[in-house]
């Protein structure tokens, strides 16, 4: 698949905002006045950016408000439907602090779990993917809220939190890459079964449909990153995880902390761009090419 | 609406037979001159006469060989389009209801004015039947030629999608597969016509017809092992020789 840079920055950023917002929400910390002012507009930046920064890649975004009609069956408008939701409780929680230094508590816990919501509507939407095996996983939603919880606990200061879940957030992104590199495979579909020519024989891609390339080739087709996988997987981890990990273990320096932040974030950075840039779509079969 | 309907009765659809395509291109060319001319955005070209040229098309044509265990490699042509699925996952993933399957007939249609271009029914295709256009930003596929089959401003004999009505082979056939007896749907039976990766549980209308077994040739040409150029066999006069010049300086072994 290809690695859109407004997705990936859209998975990323508003994961980390979304993640914070649940902390929030669920009044691990309750800063007042000022301080929550500045708590929630670093989350609103974050969630409400990724969002806009998701919208790039539209062909026409200026109709994207009827993205909110189809939740019925569709996790994209869900996810639309699911963020307005959370941003909407979280900014009345947010309100009650900053303005009036009450807390709303049950507000708070329906945005927080709203929050989580937007990030598991997400990940549905590549998990529903029947057409990229890698992707359709009971770890692929996992992964984005463990991520997602992992990362606002770190951007809230939940040291111990945000310890042990970018530590399971690491072993589960293996285990994730390990078993979605069989997947393809065990899906069953294969050039013979694309074409319905395997009963005669081997089917080999003998001359494309065109001499140049085309959106489904540039959309679907994408093998540098597969090239480079192992190195790109040992860097993710590293940054990702290992060194924020490290990082938090040490005694606490708001400069150490900082650098947990930026490594976390250039971790799921290259994370993100490995989850699209490895996973195969099935048209690929009919080029001959995955 | 992005919920698909219940299943219609009829189901209009495509019959692809393989053993007749002779990969010549002209279904292609005849689908995107209708489909720019017609129903929707037209289908844009980028760079159509520079070094990368690159467009949209709603029906491509792909050519395959297929080895056998035994004999010779089997050269097909395929022709691929929107198969019109009656589970179509292009349908249930649109945000915002521009992608719909219409109750009627089955046909898959994009409302134009509702595509926000996401790209994600795209995604959801299995089968590469759905391309964003690069200069309207929206999602175009096949029609079925719906501005043709039923437009009664058309001679009888047109109302047909543009694909069929030109295939000068007649690999391409149109009808209601929802009706068992219809002629695409006798054709399907007699010829023992196949779904798309079935495996991905799509339900596809249309249908593609297997090529037919290669004829086997009989060797009828008494002369032809006398005339058997090549001597491979190294016995005699031509052994004496193949090992002689072999054994000069520079002789090929």
């Amino acid at each position: 698949m290809h690695p859109a840079a407004s997705v990936i920055l859209f998975n990323t950023f508003s994961g980390l905002g979304f993640g914070l917002l649940f902390w929030l929400g669920m009044g691990a910390i309750v800063p007042t006045g000022t301080g929550a002012f500045v708590w929630f507009a670093i989350a609103y930046v974050f969630a409400v950016g990724g969002l806009i920064a998701s919208t790039f890649h539209l062909g026409h975004p200026e109709r994207a408000i009827k993205a909110f009609s189809q939740w019925k069956t569709s996790w994209l408008s869900r996810e639309g439907v699911c963020a307005v939701f959370a941003l909407i409780m979280m900014a009345i929680y947010g309100a009650g602090l900053v303005f009036a230094g009450t807390r709303l508590g049950l507000i708070g816990f329906i945005g927080g779990l709203a929050s989580l919501g937007v990030v598991f509507t997400t990940s549905m939407i590549y998990t529903q993917m029947k057409t990229v095996p890698r992707w359709r996983h009971w770890t692929t939603p996992a992964m984005y809220l463990l991520l997602s919880v992992g990362g606002g606990a770190l951007l809230a200061g939940q040291v111990k939190v945000a310890a042990v879940l970018l530590l399971a957030g690491g072993i589960l992104q293996m285990f994730a890459w390990g078993s979605g590199d069989m997947r393809f495979k065990a899906s069953g579909t294969t050039m013979a079964s694309a074409t319905g020519l395997g009963h005669i024989g081997k089917v080999r891609a003998f001359e494309p449909p065109h001499t140049g390339t085309n959106y489904l080739m540039r959309e679907f087709i994408h093998q540098v990153g597969r090239k480079h996988a192992d190195q790109l997987r040992i860097i993710t981890i590293g940054l990702a995880f290992v060194l924020p990990v490290v990082l938090l273990l040490l005694p606490f320096s708001h400069i150490l902390a900082a650098l947990a932040v930026l490594s976390h974030i250039a971790g799921v950075l290259t994370l993100r761009w490995l989850f699209f840039a490895q996973a195969e779509h099935v048209v690929g079969l009919y080029y001959g090419k995955r | 609406m992005t919920q698909l309907p219940p299943p219609s009765a009829k189901k209009l659809g495509l019959v692809i037979d393989l053993d007749t395509c002779v990969g010549c291109h002209a279904c292609v060319i005849s689908c995107k001159g209708w489909n720019t001319e017609n129903y929707g955005a037209p289908l844009s070209d980028q760079q159509a006469y520079g070094a990368n040229p690159s467009g949209t098309f709603l029906n491509r044509v792909h050519s395959y060989e297929v080895q056998p265990d035994q004999g010779a490699a089997q050269l097909i042509h395929f022709p691929k389009s929107c198969l019109h699925c009656e589970d179509a996952p292009c349908v249930t993933v649109c945000p915002t209801g521009a992608s719909y399957k219409r109750a009627e007939d089955g046909i898959v249609l994009v409302n134009e004015s509702d595509c926000i271009g996401c790209g994600l029914c795209a995604w959801a295709c299995p089968y590469g039947a759905r391309e964003l256009d690069a200069k309207e930003g929206v999602m175009k596929k096949c029609t079925l030629c719906v501005d043709r089959i039923y437009n009664e401003n058309l001679p009888e004999e047109d109302r047909q999608p543009a694909c069929v009505r030109t295939c000068p082979a007649g690999a391409r056939h149109f009808g209601d597969l929802g009706d068992e007896n219809s002629d695409v749907s006798k054709l399907v039976a007699e010829r023992g016509g196949f779904d798309l990766m079935p495996e991905q549980g799509t339900k596809p209308v249309n249908k593609y017809l297997p090529p037919r077994p290669k004829d086997e040739m009989p060797e009828f040409d008494v002369l032809a092992p006398y005339l058997e150029p090549i001597a491979s066999d190294g016995k005699g006069f031509v052994g004496w020789l193949d090992k002689a010049l072999s054994a000069l300086p520079g002789g090929a072994k």
